[in-house]
């Protein structure tokens, strides 16, 4: 079961073509998607003004080619490859283990459709599951357990609203494809819900979060660039670390103190409601 | 001068939600990100500002002086046991700060009330509050002062 192409079945009795017309239907929902959501939110333009009120700012430092390239290639290894952002480690491991599922679960859903009807290597349907279940692992735990509205707001998890559009319709999709995909395949009703569910997945993306996959990278690359160049957006880029500052009187009481202090208010996870 | 949330920045941890003393930092509803629900209600303490590990919060500024270009932000590292400032004028004049927020590590010196002997009844119908001729230094000669430590008031530091 796991070294078969799941869709097989299904797309022997559909007409032929019908499967690849609706993933090219899905990409083309997900760009429009993005592009409206960033014309309605005017999150393009807020960033590239602000980008450029950064570079002219008093005392900016200009960034050359060479450091922009570094710049870029740090923010794909550690802030989008590994989800360096994120300060709780468990919700970095739900985002690594949602954001690698989600890539492998889509990729080899593209290959196995668009390889029909050659069989592929069983490595591919192999993970296919895996990254199904790695979405659905991660996807349920952030649901039930770390999301802010549940560890912070001390919410019901199953209160729903319109920002859960996207975590939900993607538990959706993966719960549906892994249920179809675990009974056989074919093109009964779990099928048309699977399709329904990815469909809202897909097509939601300007009501849902979805586009937060490529407005995040170029936040996290300016905010590397703002620091490169001095302005840091005007937070403070003097530490204790820094021999100079550890001279300063204020830092007097701190003189024979540890340079790790550990963990202050995050020793406890944010859920005093 | 109430808070507002970077929205880009933001990745709605709940740290500010957590912290806020007027239970007025929520998490929106539709984007999952944070913000304040109640601008009116904001008394401007920071603590939402310096708990979020994104620096994504900002306080804003009255609109007749904000466009003048003034900032305020802060970097509390509580690894470090350190809280930085940086204050930008609106002339463009700059003072950074940087103080100790712990003097021992996070964690190591909370008082094991359960191991100290019981108040006299003398204590209890004292003036004095727990510990109080201890820490104050009372009972050795009076209130410690910055001289008695050796230091003294210098400016950028304490005024």
């Amino acid at each position: 079961m796991f070294g078969t192409n799941p869709f097989a079945p299904a797309m022997q009795s559909l007409p032929a073509g019908f499967m690849e017309w609706y993933l090219c239907l899905m990409v083309a929902a997900v760009v429009i998607g993005v592009l409206v959501d960033m014309t309605h939110k005017a999150s393009a333009r807020y960033f590239f003004a602000n980008m450029k009120k950064s570079r002219t700012a008093k005392g900016a430092r200009p960034v050359a080619g060479g450091e922009l390239v570094s710049i870029a290639v740090q923010t794909a290894v550690v802030d989008v490859l590994a989800s360096g952002e994120f300060c709780n480690p468990r919700r970095r491991l739900a985002h690594l283990l949602t954001m690698y599922g989600f890539l492998l679960y889509v990729g080899t859903t593209a290959i196995m459709v668009f390889g029909y009807p050659a069989t592929p290597a069983p490595i591919v349907p192999t993970l296919w599951w895996i990254g199904a279940l790695a979405v659905a692992l991660g996807g349920y735990w952030f649901w039930f357990f770390i999301r802010a509205d549940v560890a912070a707001e001390g919410q019901s998890p199953w209160r729903v609203m319109r920002a859960d559009l996207f975590v939900l319709s993607l538990l959706a999709s993966v719960t549906l494809a892994l249920l179809w995909a675990w009974r056989g395949g074919g093109t009964g009703w779990l099928f048309l819900l699977y399709l329904l569910a990815t469909t809202v997945l897909f097509g939601g993306v300007t009501w849902s979060k979805f586009a937060h996959m490529f407005f995040k990278p170029a936040a996290a690359f300016e905010k590397r660039v703002s620091k490169a160049d001095g302005t840091a957006e005007n937070l403070p880029t003097h530490g204790r670390a820094d021999p100079e500052q550890q001279k300063r009187h204020s830092m007097e009481l701190l003189r024979d103190a540890p340079m790790d202090m550990g963990l202050g208010i995050k020793r406890e996870a944010p859920r005093h409601y | 001068m109430p808070t507002f949330v970077y929205m880009t920045r933001c990745d709605g941890c709940g740290h500010c939600v957590d912290i806020c003393p007027s239970d007025i930092m929520h998490i929106d509803p539709i984007y999952r990100r944070a913000y304040n629900i109640e601008p009116n209600m904001c008394w401007e303490c920071y603590s939402c500002v310096k708990a979020c590990p994104q620096h994504a919060i900002d306080v804003r500024g009255y609109a007749d002086f904000a466009p003048l270009g003034h900032s305020v932000r802060v970097d509390r590292d509580e690894r470090k046991g350190t809280i930085a400032w940086k204050i930008k004028f609106r002339d463009g004049t700059e003072k950074n700060f940087l103080s100790p927020i712990t003097t021992k590590p996070w964690g190591t010196a909370i008082p094991k009330l359960a191991d100290v002997p019981a108040p006299s009844k003398a204590e209890r119908d004292g003036q004095l509050l727990y510990n109080e001729p201890k820490w104050i230094r009372m009972d050795e000669g009076g209130l410690r002062t910055l001289e008695d430590a050796g230091l003294k008031l210098k400016k950028g530091v304490y005024y």
